[in-house]
């Protein structure tokens, strides 16, 4: 399992209930009900995906975020978790408001495009980055709307999103983000992992 | 109009108040059973048969000598596995393959066509809910069928909601559309049409309305298909000629089609069956019993929802489906949900469409494990 998700899974707690949007072939649900007694919820927009997750014995759900949360009551869940998804949105506002009505809290995840391969890229050799964490050619890649660490932690606040943990993730090391390490933070970490609440 | 000695009946003595106000009681409920209850019994599948199912869910169902309507999906190492399941099926009241139905006969000795008494999904359920009983089966394990089998489980699981740990509702909805409403309305009109029908008493009359029933299995057929399906298997295609004919004979494959459909169907039903249960159908709406609020039907039950659909199906959309989806999702019921790419139409699930039978075994499957 990748170590985002070991990060997130550390910041679940035992027994609770939660919903993971986007929940690709369930590796994370699995380890979550597995390891920590999750009660826990994919949706998912890949039927192949969903047809993995069924297999695994998860309960899934084939929707769309954007179209299908807003069938979930308020504060249904305890977390909903959200991983490197937030960009490929035609709505990412939208969406974010979507999760943190439905979970008590959400975990969300995003490949930053600050990290400092990111801007090596564009700077030297003057085309769109390719990275880890952002694999996908200019005209293939799903995603719409990139941010990096700094514009999200700045986007939350503007929204009076309040943010209980922020984790900065380069290969296997996760530290704490905070104002004032914001900007290093923004520059060495290609993913960031923020534990939000509203 | 079946009464083979092939058939297991269960005569229910318990008098069953119907939705229409009668009570009917000393009833028969005819039913099959495939693979072994085991010593737990918790391995029982209640699954529901459709419009024009019957008991045989699958091997050679030995009154038509045919195929089982549910091959596909049960049996040994299927779908539903006989080798681990037992698995129940019955004639659905109202029904003409030994369960009580308007070709039974009345007190008085008559035969009941039209005098038999108007029934429901709730009543169908209330009926099979009997064989828990006589197989001392405290829960189930699953509930399931499609179409208005799928009603059926929705129905079943609202009147008791402990009584299984699994719900699969597979390509149905949760309310007879208009759409649906016409469908039936428009294959009761070809059967009444017909001058055999004789107010129903065609048995009586010695007579059979088979041409009213034929084109209205030929109706329904079409509904049960979709366009690119029909399109790809007979597009324009001739039936043994080289140009058209112009006349009116079968011309092209799909009429030939359409025509052996109806005749084939005519053999093993009866027309006053037909009528009772899209009855049936039609009056079903399970939000209107709770006051339109179709979570309100589930609010009771902590059994686990699977819900099947398929693209192609206009007769019982995705889009119905998920109506379920979100009615159980709004009370935080655990559900899930899978809508199968297929071109079959409706009758996808009843056909060999590999996603849906690997979907339906692992969920199964998968859930029997964590038992």
């Amino acid at each position: 399992m990748k170590n985002e998700f070991q990060v997130i899974a550390d910041l679940i707690e035992k027994d609770k209930k939660v919903l993971d949007v986007g929940c690709a072939d369930g590796t994370l649900m699995k380890f979550l009900k597995d390891n920590k007694n999750i009660n826990i919820r994919g949706l998912e927009i890949s039927k192949e995906k969903v047809q993995e997750c069924i297999a695994k014995g998860l309960t899934v759900i084939e929707g769309n975020a954007e179209k299908d949360l807003k069938q979930f009551p308020d504060k249904s869940f305890d977390y909903v978790v959200l991983s490197q998804t937030l960009q490929a949105f035609l709505n990412p506002e939208l969406v974010l408001d979507e999760l943190l009505r439905v979970g008590k809290k959400a975990i969300v995840t995003i490949p930053n495009f600050g990290y400092w391969k990111v801007r090596f890229h564009l700077l030297f050799k003057g085309t769109m980055p390719i990275t880890k964490t952002l694999p996908d050619e200019w005209y293939n890649t799903p995603n719409l709307h990139m941010c990096t660490i700094k514009d999200f932690f700045h986007f939350v606040k503007s929204k009076d999103i309040k943010i209980f943990k922020s984790l900065a993730l380069n290969n296997l090391n996760s530290s704490i983000i905070n104002e004032s390490n914001l900007g290093v933070k923004n520059l060495f970490a290609d993913l960031g992992i923020f534990l939000i609440e509203k | 109009m079946n009464t083979e000695k092939n058939i297991k009946t269960l005569i229910v003595k318990k008098p069953l108040k119907l939705d229409c106000g009668k009570t009917i009681k000393d009833f028969p409920i005819a039913y099959e059973t495939y693979g072994s209850l085991n010593s737990k019994k918790d391995n029982a599948i209640l699954v529901f048969h459709a419009l024009t199912g019957d008991q045989f869910v699958t091997g050679i169902n030995p009154v038509t000598n045919k195929e089982g309507w549910w091959s596909y999906a049960v049996g040994p190492d299927k779908a539903i596995d006989t080798n681990k399941y037992f698995v129940i099926c019955s004639n659905v009241i109202g029904g003409c393959m030994g369960s009580y139905g308007p070709s039974h006969k009345d007190p008085d000795q008559k035969i009941f066509g039209t005098n038999f008494p108007v029934i429901t999904i709730n009543d169908m359920v209330n009926a099979q809910y009997n064989l828990l009983d006589h197989f001392g089966i405290d829960k189930l394990f699953s509930i399931t069928g499609g179409s208005m089998g799928g009603m059926q489980v929705l129905q079943f699981i609202s009147n008791f909601p402990d009584k299984s740990k699994t719900v699969i509702p597979i390509a149905t909805t949760s309310s007879h559309s208009a759409q649906n409403i016409a469908f039936n309305e428009l294959g009761r009109q070809a059967i009444t049409a017909d001058s055999n029908w004789k107010d129903g008493n065609y048995t009586s009359n010695d007579t059979n309305p088979g041409k009213g029933l034929a084109v209205a299995r030929m109706a329904a057929h079409i509904t049960y298909l979709s366009k690119k399906g029909l399109q790809e298997k007979f597009g324009r295609k001739l039936q043994e000629r080289e140009d058209l004919k112009f006349g009116f004979d079968a011309d092209f494959q799909i009429e030939s089609y359409l025509r052996y459909q109806g005749s084939v169907f005519v053999d093993r039903f009866d027309a006053n069956s037909y009528l009772y249960i899209t009855r049936a159908m039609d009056y079903f709406d399970l939000a209107k019993q709770f006051n339109g609020n179709l979570s309100e039907a589930f609010i009771n039950t902590n059994a686990k929802f699977f819900i099947i659909s398929f693209t192609s199906d206009w007769l019982y959309p995705t889009q119905e489906n998920k109506d379920i989806v979100i009615a159980l999702n709004s009370i935080g019921a655990d559900v899930g949900f899978v809508e199968i790419e297929s071109d079959k139409g409706h009758d996808s699930f009843l056909l060999d469409v590999p996603d849906f039978l690997s979907a339906l075994k692992n969920f199964l499957d998968k859930s029997y494990e964590e038992n």
